[in-house]
């Protein structure tokens, strides 16, 4: 039952990334983007990683959907559709696509599979206590330096995004 | 555990899909905007790559978590400071077209 539920998810965020990349709507393909992303946490949820599944949907799904879609409307004609691309440009794409995943996945059959390990359980107090870490598998250093990533990331953003006197002013 | 039916491969397949799924949209859309869209696609198949080699290769260490834990952190930072790039270009000409962008050069 569970492996028919993971077989549905993983086809339909296929047809949702498909979508998303398709869509001549530019509002349309950033909520099958939405979409996708919510499947991907289902799948960490199905894998009982929680606490990824939750910051999956808060960060991807709350976060980076809704910063695109304020982009989208802010910044384009939601009632045009976008022009399709050239015949050559598309052609070339997908049979650079096409041979990626064939390539791919030639290299991937000839590897045995693992089996998954259920004796290891992740609860909040093991990811807290390894975030905060610095002996050995500890990872308090990428987490501060990502606090100051995230800080930067912050501070140029608004700089950037600043309206500033420019000739186009009135 | 549920998911010990599911081959490793089976998961690989989804995410080499979604990836270069992500790099055809890359590759043919104009609008920057959707061009985020796809480099999003393709780090959320990156991540779930690697939570799938942590949960069926190394299991007990975890690491494939926390690295899927900064690539989310890092995909946020990203894209606020894409999309404020993407409101100063459209502020100044009017336009998010990856071909209309050249005044970016110097």
């Amino acid at each position: 039952m569970e492996t028919y539920f993971f077989y549905f998810i993983a086809a339909s965020m296929l047809v949702f990334s498909l979508l998303a990349v398709t869509s001549r709507r530019i509002l349309r393909a950033a909520v099958y983007l939405l979409f996708s992303l919510a499947g991907t946490a289902a799948f960490y949820f199905m894998i009982d990683y929680f606490f990824l599944a939750a910051v999956q949907l808060i960060v991807y799904a709350g976060g980076i959907v809704v910063l695109i879609i304020f982009s989208i409307l802010l910044t384009s004609h939601i009632a045009d559709k976008l022009e399709r691309p050239d015949m050559m440009k598309n052609a070339f794409s997908a049979v650079l696509v096409l041979g990626g995943i064939a390539l791919t996945a030639f290299v991937l059959g000839n590897f045995a599979d693992g089996a998954p390990s259920a004796t290891n359980q992740l609860n909040m107090q093991i990811i807290g206590e390894k975030l905060m870490n610095y002996k050995e598998n500890g990872y308090v250093l990428p987490f501060e330096v990502i606090s100051i990533l995230l800080l930067a990331a912050m501070v140029s953003a608004i700089v950037v995004a600043k309206r500033t006197k420019t000739k186009n002013d009135v | 555990m549920m998911f010990e039916n599911i081959p490793l491969n089976h998961i690989l397949i989804l995410t080499i899909s979604m990836f270069f799924i992500g790099v055809y949209g890359f590759l043919t859309r104009k609008n920057l905007v959707t061009v985020l869209i796809s480099v999003e696609l393709m780090l959320n198949a990156v991540n779930i790559n690697f939570v799938a080699f942590d949960k069926y290769l190394h299991p007990g260490t975890f690491e494939g978590h926390f690295f899927s834990l900064f690539v989310i952190a890092i995909a946020a930072a990203e894209a606020a400071v894409a999309i404020a790039i993407f409101f100063n270009l459209y502020r100044n000409i009017r336009s998010i077209d990856v071909e209309s962008v050249d005044k970016m050069k110097y």
